[in-house]
């Protein structure tokens, strides 16, 4: 059940001259729920990043990531002028087809229904942030790496998402996030303070 | 060899090679330099068509020649860089494209010198001329990439690649300029008669050319080096060397 | 290559001109770019119908290659500004087919279209009719081979702020043979020689920039996001 999805060894990040983070250390198994914490600019992002993969320069250290993850980050990957529909149909990563009974499902679960067709510029920008999270619906990821997921979202959106961290963990999943909003998941969440790490 | 390279990339012990073979180098090469123009200038016979004016070929060639195989020993720092991500690949490929860029400036500026006793015009679009003009905004493109970015890492990194994306455009930009010149122009004006020179101005040209080979090495040392003390400033290695210098 | 990496590189495409087609502005800005310059020559230099036929294939060329130029910026542009870019990057695929389908879509957006217009601008410039064939045919071959290039300088610069004139400066050289060829075909059709040399090497730079060019665009890419 808890396979280890991510191994991250003596990882340090440097941006310009400064060194952000010395010497991180941990392992993430299926089933746990991690928020990464800390005050702004520790370098949740940065390390968040590091773990998918992204932003390699003045990343040091070893990381073992599983070939597939889904890694959602500050900006929505979504383009303006399509529709909800069509953005999750050609997902950016090229893992695409599902179907477009399970986008309309996925769409539905995000409180979306009935704005399919509707090119995205014309929904509000918390409904944006919803068609870009929507992708944690059709996700088969076994390792969620999300930055910030619940800004720009309001009560019911967080609540649909929390839900939905809960069902994945539960599957053997696993989620990383950045986060500096209060605990929300009681006892099952792993709190990882990245203002020790810092340098 | 694996070992030489892998020397060759610890700062440290490049920053004392330099020091070691520049002693020595930097004298030899002015030598050369001194002895080639020397020889050129005045011991060289007078051109029976253009007189006296063809002897910035002393200059002129030397420059141009250097010029364009410096794009290449960039280009390779370049690959080098990329395929074994050594450090000091990137400070070479970075000290090369300067010490380039000017050696193309001084083949075209020689060569608008050359062109107006031997033309009547300053500037005249011939295929050399006009190759050397490109090579020239090459070295302008590498130099403006590296100093756009903001990370240094990634600004080598992304001057190999263009390096390299120049490389293979090279010879095609050339090949390309030399036929468009003999579309538009019959080849009579071309001076480029390399085959015909005599062996009393061939001899002072090659010894330019290898002083000029030596300077350019001297000149991407220095720069270096240069670079180095700016990048490690306030590493260990570097306070022990300059402390021991005094 | 293995079927779903075609796969992918149709789609990708496929998805690269649906967004295209989504903005019309984009797609029809370089070709009123093409056609305000063209009508800037005669303007400049008089309309005297026998130099303009003589000026024609060079202008045509230096026009199309400039409004290629300020499309190529805008290549990955938008997708590394959405975040799209990222998750290309940590797509299973190669990089190197991404950025050739955005290369393709780009290249059917602006270069095709450009081509099928400048047959009018041709007359407009008294070019020789048995030219214009010749003209569409380099212009077919040679925007896909500037899109290449300028895809590699925008690889290169889509992390930069304002990087619009860096970019220029970094292939304006690099187009130097495709403008050659280009011009050089049109002009020996215009004059009645065989211009099938010139579109011969315009077909081998294209070929040889299709294999090449998606390696140097990954990396690029991948150097931008990176840093």
């Amino acid at each position: 059940m808890s396979e280890t999805l991510l191994c991250a060894q003596g990882v340090s990040i440097e941006r310009g001259y400064r060194r952000l983070l010395a010497d991180v250390s941990f392992t993430v198994q299926g089933g746990q729920l991690v928020q990464l914490a800390g005050a702004n600019g520790v370098g949740k992002t940065s390390l968040l990043r590091a773990l998918a993969g992204l932003g390699r320069f003045g990343v040091t250290g070893d990381i073992n990531r599983p070939e597939a993850l889904l890694y959602l980050g500050h900006l929505p990957s979504t383009k303006p002028t399509l529709t909800p529909l069509e953005n999750l149909r050609w997902h950016p990563s090229g893992r695409v087809a599902k179907g477009d009974a399970a986008i309309i499902a996925a769409l539905a679960a995000v409180a979306l229904t009935g704005s399919e067709e509707t090119p995205i510029h014309y929904l509000s920008a918390g409904q944006q942030r919803r068609v870009a999270l929507a992708r944690l619906w059709l996700s088969d990821e076994p390792l969620w790496l999300l930055d910030e997921p619940f800004t720009a979202i309001d009560a019911l959106g967080a609540a649909l998402l929390e839900a939905r961290f809960v069902e994945h963990v539960d599957q053997g999943g696993a989620v990383i996030f950045t986060s500096h909003q209060p605990n929300r998941f009681g006892e099952r969440l792993r709190v990882l303070e990245l203002g020790q790490y810092a340098a | 060899m694996w070992q030489i390279i892998h020397k060759m990339g610890s700062p440290p012990w490049f920053y004392r090679f330099a020091e070691r073979v520049l002693r020595w180098a930097l004298p030899l090469v002015l030598i050369l330099l001194v002895v080639g123009a020397v020889w050129g200038m005045l011991f060289a016979p007078p051109d029976f068509r253009q007189g006296n004016s063809y002897r910035i070929i002393f200059i002129h060639v030397p420059a141009s020649v250097v010029a364009l195989a410096g794009y290449y020993v960039m280009a390779f720092a370049g690959a080098v860089s990329l395929i074994w991500k050594i450090k000091m690949a990137d400070t070479a490929m970075r000290a090369v494209a300067p010490v380039g860029a000017a050696l193309t400036f001084i083949g075209l500026v020689t060569g608008a010198v050359w062109g107006k006793p031997t033309w009547g015009t300053w500037w005249i679009w011939d295929a050399r001329i006009t190759s050397m003009l490109i090579l020239f905004f090459l070295y302008v493109g590498v130099m403006a990439l590296f100093e756009a970015y903001e990370n240094k890492a990634a600004a080598a990194k992304a001057c190999a690649v263009l390096s390299l994306v120049g490389t293979v455009n090279i010879p095609i930009i050339y090949k390309s300029v030399d036929w468009w010149y003999s579309l538009h122009q019959p080849a009579s004006i071309s001076f480029s008669g390399s085959t015909a020179i005599d062996t009393s101005m061939l001899y002072p040209l090659l010894l330019m050319i290898v002083a000029f080979y030596g300077l350019f090495a001297c000149c991407v040392m220095l720069n270096m080096r240069a670079e180095l003390l700016d990048t490690h400033r306030g590493a260990n290695w570097l306070q022990r060397e300059i402390l021991e210098r005094n | 290559m293995q079927p779903d990496l075609f796969q992918f590189l149709w789609d990708q495409t496929c998805r690269q001109l649906r967004v295209g087609v989504s903005k019309p502005s984009e797609v029809l800005n370089p070709l009123l770019f093409f056609v305000m310059v063209v009508t800037l020559f005669p303007i400049g230099l008089g309309p005297n119908p026998e130099q303009l036929a003589i000026l024609a294939p060079g202008i045509l060329w230096v026009v199309a290659l400039l409004s290629n130029l300020t499309v190529s910026g805008r290549l990955f542009a938008a997708d590394f500004e959405d975040g799209s870019l990222e998750q290309l990057v940590l797509a299973e695929h190669p990089l190197a087919l991404t950025g050739l389908s955005q290369v393709i879509a780009h290249w059917l957006l602006s270069g095709v279209t450009l081509t099928l217009v400048s047959p009018l601008f041709a007359l407009m410039l008294n070019l020789p009719a048995q030219a214009i064939p010749v003209l569409m045919m380099s212009l077919l071959l040679g925007s896909f081979s500037l899109s290449l290039v300028g895809g590699i300088g925008a690889a290169l610069t889509v992390g930069i702020q304002r990087g619009g004139l860096l970019l220029s400066v970094l292939i304006i050289p690099l187009y130097v043979p495709v403008l050659v060829f280009g011009v050089s075909a049109v002009s020996e059709a215009a004059g009645g020689g065989d211009p099938a040399r010139w579109l011969a090497l315009l077909g081998a730079f294209a070929a040889g920039g299709v294999v090449l060019a998606p390696l140097a665009i990954a990396a690029g890419l991948r150097i931008s996001l990176d840093s």
